[in-house]
């Protein structure tokens, strides 16, 4: 089929980007959306033109490496499917497509698609995490987590921190992000211990960042790719405010 | 000339060396820890839980991975689950019989006193993950859960759902950042090794560049140590990420370290096939799924009909009909050969003719629609994401793939390469899986090898560099290193040849995927390492890398990855030549039992290869390092 598409094109964080056009004659519906822009770039290498430069590592939805807003909908048309998920079969013949990076204050762009996401360590660096170290731990059977916390924290902890749910954000707010973690661990009893401190110093991070408040738009679980749900958020809020009540 | 090879194995009975070594390696005061800096390449599991666990003990720690987070190294993707021998299901399991099941699924080709320790160490790691806050799978008592996997008869393999990799890489990556945090890590994001430094015959620090601005760095390190992966992307089409590579640890080959059974290669059973000829990558289907799939193809060559008009009497389900006691769960080495076999023989399913049937009709007939979807609901979503066909109506297409690369860096016990303070780690070194690695052990060992094995062998080394200054990177060896590296990056660009790194990374995959891959005989190998001299040449020419040097341009970072992969398939190649046997993965058609299956010659080939570099790609030198097997003798696999 033949697909026409508008791609963001920007040298550095410095310039201003602008939209360029392209088209493409002979794409297959069977091709996942990376493998189009693939062929679009050896192409562009072949006329001696600079590829589209876009993130992307194990091209199976897992890494979060990939992510991008097609047609203003971060990681695209299908529901709970990242960017390297998405194949042309979603799309027609003859479609414009309009490409452009993750956007958000916190996300500067790299070089066309490619954004810095680095934010997102950082969140996770300030306290997402159980504090021990290797050799600490107990026998594993001597901690009992029940088969429903267990999964419930697992609904959690599938973020891939792609970043979708801050670049569909108009605020570009990272509670999704945030409180997926929080709540991961929160739901578990050997992550009980720290919860203040850490929902507390997440959360301090998440707005020393370049982050916007969270205002319960709710656009985020709607575009993550792993289904995050908004209640980690109020998990998080809940958190928050009763390591509040307890300083 | 030949070198003799010490794999520096501790004294005693297997059951106590790993106990002797702890008790007698040197150690570091705490005080001393923190004049010692480290590199450690790779945030996998093996690389992510070293640096942290190093750092937690209060070495300073530079920490590298091309991706633009820890998080996203590709232990991420593993799916099944991990290895550990807790007997927790009380089904007759005990460190020797993980250690025998690993030893005789490597089909007796790895050292007897790694895999040992490897089931030794693999129960602390459950406790450690736990610990983290990993959820693994549980029942509703609250205690762990397991499942079997492919190739051994008890139940020792923790999950968590279909993301095991991700759930453990997420709890490495968080003790890792919890060590940036306290100031003891220094992450370099979207950073590349480019080159290994030596000083004095010792590793000493990297050259590195920054992917992001393309300019070149140098690091400078009392040790360093290499964690970065698999290789099996050399093949294209595989099941690994993009960006995996064997750059890293070719560089250091060429460096002097050598280079261990390059060419055993795990190719897996279940993946999906490939569709077109624009297809980056291919996707594994988890081997979870050959539990309640049956596997068969028509009996009927380029049979035209839909999989529900084929009756019965004219399907051949051939795993079940050949290896009636194991059926669809025989090792993947095995599974993945009898699907070649068909395919091969014209009976292959699909547009190209290039995969066979994994059938879920009998399953769901047996156990409904509801308990199938909720053993395997995320894994059909994801099949019908990709191919856009439900199959739960209708049989998935698998066909085999690119997987595992059971050679690597060789390492001695201490897992120290033979170059002095350079270390290897997780899948990129060679030990542990001999020639085809058991399910859910690799998760395993790069955990077991970065959490447990690494902190003490290290300490082991580096007490005795306590007193030796710490590398300059103004050292003549830097500047070199960096000159070298530099010229390379110039030299693509300035080519402007016709032919991209991809479509010449395409070109040699297929060569591979043809004539070392499922099965190799010794004229498909003399012609594959003739095709690839000429395709080599060719890439000194005729290469086109558009954009520059210090700039972000990730063609060039291909350009690079692929131009190491150009000289490593050809030791790949002469690696299997060189084998006149036949064993696990490596499967030489020239040397079969009766039946076909693989037959190996212990009395010349009871050795791992270690390949040492001799400054052309086509001449390496072969040393050996001879397996010795003390407590337990090696018998004819069977799966029968
Ligand atoms: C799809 C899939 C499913 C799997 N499922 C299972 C399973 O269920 N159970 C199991 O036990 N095993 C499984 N495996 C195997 C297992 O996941 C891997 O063997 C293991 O995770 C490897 O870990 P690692 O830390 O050695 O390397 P990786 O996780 O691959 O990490 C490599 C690291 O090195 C870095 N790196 C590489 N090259 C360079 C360079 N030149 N410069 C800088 N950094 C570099 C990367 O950035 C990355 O951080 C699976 C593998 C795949 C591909
Ligand atoms: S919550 Fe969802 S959208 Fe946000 S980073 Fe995680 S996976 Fe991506
Ligand atoms: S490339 Fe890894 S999630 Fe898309």
């Amino acid at each position: 089929m033949v697909i026409h598409l508008k791609i963001w094109r920007q040298k550095n964080q410095h310039t201003k980007g602008y939209l360029e056009s392209y088209t493409l004659n002979e794409v297959d519906a069977e091709m996942s959306f990376l493998e189009m822009l693939d062929s679009l770039n050896l192409k562009l290498a072949k006329q001696g033109e600079r590829p589209v430069e876009f993130d992307h590592d194990c091209r199976e939805g897992i890494c979060g490496q990939c992510g991008v807003m097609i047609n203003g909908i971060a990681h695209g048309p299908l529901k709970n499917t990242s960017t390297c998920q998405l194949h042309m079969r979603s799309f027609k013949d003859g479609d414009t497509i309009y490409v452009e990076p993750f956007k958000a204050k916190a996300f500067p762009v790299i070089r066309d698609l490619k954004v810095d996401r680095s934010g997102l360590d950082e969140i996770i660096a300030a306290g997402g995490y159980i504090s021990v170290n290797t050799g600490q731990a107990p026998e594993a059977n001597s901690i009992l987590v029940s088969h429903e916390e267990s999964e419930s924290a697992f609904d959690s902890a599938a973020c891939i921190g792609c970043g979708a749910c801050i670049a569909t954000c108009k605020n570009a707010s990272a509670a999704l992000f945030t409180s997926a973690k929080i709540s991961q661990l929160a739901k578990l009893p050997q992550g009980q211990k720290e919860s203040s401190k850490r929902t507390v110093d997440m959360v301090n991070r998440m707005e020393e960042l370049d982050f916007g408040h969270c205002t319960n738009t709710e656009a985020c679980q709607v575009e993550c790719p792993q289904d995050i749900s908004v209640l980690n958020i109020a998990q998080m809020n809940y958190e928050y405010n009763k390591a509040k009540l307890k300083s | 000339m030949e070198k003799e090879i010490h794999a520096n194995i501790p004294e005693g009975d297997l059951k106590d060396k790993w106990s002797n070594y702890k008790a007698k390696a040197k150690l570091v005061s705490p005080n001393n820890r923190k004049k010692l800096d480290l590199i450690v390449v790779g945030t996998g599991l093996a690389g992510a839980s070293a640096a942290a666990s190093l750092a937690e003990m209060g070495y300073n720690i530079k920490s590298f991975c091309f991706q633009d987070s820890p998080r996203r190294a590709h232990s991420v993707a593993a799916q099944g689950g991990v290895n550990a021998m807790k007997n927790y299901q009380n089904d007759g399991d005990s460190v020797f019989r993980m250690f025998y099941d690993t030893l005789k699924g490597g089909d007796f080709r790895s050292r007897e006193a790694n895999t040992y320790r490897l089931a030794e160490c693999s129960a602390s790691l459950i406790d450690q993950a736990v610990a983290q806050g990993v959820p693994f799978g549980r029942e509703y008592s609250g205690y762990l859960r397991n499942r079997s996997f492919g190739g051994v008869q008890v139940s020792r393999t923790f999950y968590s759902r279909g993301q095991t990799g991700q759930q453990l890489l997420l709890g490495a990556y968080q003790a890792l950042m919890r060590q940036k945090e306290q100031g003891k890590v220094k992450l370099y994001t979207r950073h590349e090794m480019l080159d290994l430094v030596l000083i004095d015959g010792k590793a000493k620090g990297i050259i590195a560049r920054n992917l992001d601005t393309g300019k070149i760095e140098r690091h400078a390190a009392h040790a360093v140590i290499l964690a970065t992966g698999g290789f099996g992307k050399i093949y294209y089409l595989s099941t690994l990420a993009m960006g995996c590579n064997a750059s890293a640890i070719w560089r250091a080959h060429k460096k002097g370290a050598f280079m261990a059974n390059p060419s055993w290669t795990q190719i897996h059973p279940t993946s999906l096939p490939q569709s077109g000829p624009y297809q980056s990558k291919l996707t594994l289907m988890s081997e979870s799924l050959r539990n309640d799939g049956r596997i068969w193809v028509p009996k009927a060559k380029d049979e035209k009909r839909p999989p529900h008009d084929i009756p019965e009497n004219e399907r051949d389900y051939y795993l079940e009909r050949k290896y009636p006691s194991f059926g669809n769960l025989a090792p993947r080495d095995i599974s993945s050969r009898a699907a070649k076999e068909q395919i091969d023989a014209g009976k292959g399913v699909g547009p190209l003719k290039n995969a066979v049937y994994l059938d879920f009709e009998h399953a769901i007939k047996e156990y409904g629609k509801d308990v199938i979807a909720e053993r395997y609901g995320n894994l059909f979503s994801m099949y019908e994401k990709i191919t856009g066909i439900n199959a739960y109506k209708e049989p998935m297409k698998i066909s085999p793939s690119a997987h595992f690369s059971m050679g690597g860096l060789w390492v001695d016990y201490d897992l120290m390469t033979n170059i002095p303070g350079l270390f290897a780690i997780g899948e990129a070194n060679f030990s542990d899986h001999g020639a085809n690695r058991l399910g859910a052990n690799s998760l395993l060992q790069a955990c077991v090898d970065g959490y447990y094995i690494a902190p003490y062998t290290l300490q082991n080394y580096l007490a005795d560099q306590i007193q030796v200054e710490k590398p300059d990177i103004k050292h003549s060896a830097f500047e070199q290193a960096e000159a070298d590296v530099k010229e390379q990056l110039n030299h693509f660009i300035q080519q402007k040849g016709n032919k991209t790194a991809e479509e010449f990374h395409r070109e040699v995959g297929k060569i591979l995927y043809d004539k070392c891959g499922l099965s190799r005989s010794e004229e498909g190998l003399k012609t594959a390492i003739a095709q690839i001299q000429n395709l080599r040449e060719e890439y000194k020419t005729n290469l086109l890398v558009p954009g520059d040097v210090e700039d972000i341009n990730s063609e060039l970072e291909r350009a690079g990855r692929v131009s190491d992969y150009m000289e490593l398939a050809e030791l790949m190649c002469i690696d299997a030549l060189n084998r006149n046997e036949s064993c696990g993965a490596h499967y030489r058609e020239e040397f079969q039992t009766e039946d076909g299956e693989a037959k190996r010659n212990d009395k010349d080939f009871a050795y791992s290869s270690a390949w040492e570099w001799s400054g052309d790609a086509s001449s390496p030198i072969l040393n050996k390092e001879p397996l010795k097997f003390e407590y337990v003798q090696p018998t004819q696999r069977s799966y029968k």
